[in-house]
């Protein structure tokens, strides 16, 4: 690593410090790939299905892919709640502060985390994952006597990883305000920063329905949590496993003004983190 | 240049006053005991210093303002907080590792040639260390950073003797070469009194005295006063009278020490004692 890299020091050691960005979705993944060995061991024939239910046998894959993704969410969304407030908490932010390394950059570093950082290491333990998946099949079918070769056509995997990374990509961009607010409200909690950024929503849905009898809160925090998958695929790939490449649809997705008016707040609350970083005082 | 500079500091928290007007100069090369009841302002002063918390009034460190600066005048200043605040879940190597990644002034070696002295292992993490092992970790880290100005804010709070007397002695003997600056503040102050080369008082945001070492060592006597002498030295103005080993100790300010000599013995008082003279005289509700 390139010395004095700042911003690389700054994300190296929050891998130091919170392991469970790793751990949890790998974790997650042994446990898919343990009950897929299992399942694949009790049935080691290839399943004959006409051209039309053919999905289904990628459907162990994408499940796979799709619990690791999901952890990796989880692990963000707690990563974020405590980025700013376990270093108060701790008074660790004293030693982090007596080094040359400014606000900006330190909140940069914890923002890139739940952004960039975790989305990559989920990609990259469900592509191993899915790989060890392939293998694993091939090697069983073969020890029964069966065409390994068939374990491959279930699951193309090239055009699968272009998928995947497609769909955490636009996942990552849609859930940016969710993760600055996040980091913005770990920077002010003086305490239980998590129940800090969910309780003043529900409330605001409450008062919304109460007063006004509408809900749009509620439209939009749903609409915030579920829309990347609506926005980004054709229709149909809600239903069943993406695995055709025309399900993407990145124009669409690039074009809804909802993206990018969601970017512009994760700005806002990152700018705003940052500040509070420097003006919260030490005690 | 001095290496601090602060002229009329002021702070306020709602309707508390910490830093009340404050000024305070530090020179290059010297060891400054900052001292103060608790509340007068000390960790305040620090912190601003430190470029952690902003003031109000004039305050350059190194020439920058500290509050606008905070990570370029990282550079050249280190500070031990109060406590151990090191990261409880890093390793001792981690710690090294980001210091040596992000601090251009770090020398790895020193830090290891220091760590190498202390029974700490490479692979504990900082919550398995002892109290008095997280501060060696943090002083080798800190003395192995080549910076202008050192500021400790209680750093040997929670130690025993031992580790006490070897923080002080590892900070004059590797660490202090007559260049750097140092600001520290502690209530241990008999044990400062041979390191600091100047002393400031603070009480209620304000320095209520400055003075060098040598100064000290001049301008204040204290006089084991003979039974019979007592009314004599009492005539000369002490500043404070308490008694110890049967007799009453006076504590002057200015006084001729050879017309002090021919009341009892003469000897150079301890900071605390000046402190107390000077503090407990303010301090609300203290005996007059």
């Amino acid at each position: 690593m390139k010395k004095h890299c700042l911003l690389a020091w700054s994300v190296r050691r929050e891998l130091w410090e919170n392991r469970a960005v790793y751990i949890a979705p790998a974790g997650v993944a042994f446990l898919a790939f343990a009950g897929f060995l299992f399942h694949t061991i009790r049935n080691p024939a290839p399943a004959a299905l006409d051209a039309k239910l053919a999905f289904l046998l990628a459907i162990p894959y994408s499940m796979a892919a799709s619990v690791i993704l999901l952890t990796s969410w989880i692990v963000a969304i707690f990563y974020a709640a405590d980025a700013l407030y376990g270093e108060r908490r701790d008074r660790s932010i004293l030693f982090w502060k007596s080094m040359p390394v400014s606000d900006g950059v330190t909140v940069a570093a914890k923002a890139s985390l739940p952004l960039l950082v975790i989305p990559l290491i989920a990609c990259a333990i469900a592509i191993a994952t899915q790989l060890l998946m392939l293998v694993s099949a091939s090697a069983v079918r073969a020890a029964y006597g069966y065409d390994p070769a068939t374990a491959w056509n279930a699951w193309p995997m090239a055009r699968q990883t272009v998928v995947m990374l497609y769909g955490t990509a636009i996942h990552a961009l849609w859930f940016a305000p969710i993760y600055a607010w996040l980091l913005f409200v770990s920077g002010w909690a003086r305490r239980a920063p998590l129940l800090w950024s969910v309780v003043p929503v529900i409330g605001l849905a409450i008062l919304e329905r109460i007063a006004l009898g509408t809900s749009w809160v509620t439209t939009a925090v749903s609409y915030r949590i579920l829309g990347a998958m609506r926005e980004g695929f054709t229709s149909d790939a809600l239903k069943q496993p993406v695995t055709q490449l025309s399900q993407l649809d990145p124009e669409r997705f690039f074009s809804n003004p909802y993206l990018w008016i969601g970017l512009a707040i994760a700005v806002a609350f990152i700018a705003l983190a940052v500040r509070l970083r420097r003006w919260r005082e030490p005690s | 240049m001095a290496t601090v500079e602060a002229r009329g500091v002021r702070k306020a928290y709602g309707q508390t006053v910490a830093l009340d007007g404050l000024t305070l100069s530090v020179a290059e090369g010297r060891i400054l005991g900052l001292i103060g009841p608790n509340g007068a302002g000390k960790t305040t002063l620090l912190n601003a210093i430190l470029g952690l918390a902003p003031c109000e009034g004039e305050l350059r460190v190194l020439g920058r303002n500290p509050w606008d600066e905070r990570d370029r005048l990282m550079h050249e200043v280190c500070f031990i907080a109060d406590v151990a605040v090191l990261p409880r879940w890093m390793r001792v190597s981690q710690a090294v590792d980001y210091v040596a990644g992000v601090h251009p002034r770090f020398d790895r070696a020193k830090a290891e040639a220091l760590l190498a002295r202390t029974t700490i292992k490479r692979k504990s993490r900082v919550r398995e260390l002892s109290k008095g092992m997280v501060t060696q970790l943090h002083l080798a880290l800190v003395m192995a950073i080549d910076a202008r100005l050192l500021v400790l804010d209680e750093p040997t709070l929670g130690l025993d003797i031992l580790f006490r007397k070897q923080f002080y002695d590892a900070l004059l003997n590797d660490y202090f070469d007559g260049n750097r600056t140092i600001v520290v503040t502690t209530h241990q102050v008999e044990e400062i009194q041979d390191v600091i080369t100047d002393l400031a008082f603070i009480d209620r945001g304000r320095i209520v005295l400055t003075t060098s070492m040598e100064t000290f060592e001049t301008r204040y006597a204290e006089l084991a006063v003979r039974p019979e002498a007592l009314d004599a030295a009492r005539a000369l103005n002490p500043i404070h009278e308490r008694q110890g080993l049967g007799r009453s100790i006076l504590l002057f300010d200015g006084a001729d020490r050879e017309r002090l000599a021919e009341l009892g013995e003469v000897r150079t008082p301890g900071i605390a004692d000046l402190f107390v003279a000077m503090m407990g005289k303010t301090a609300p509700g203290a005996p007059a």
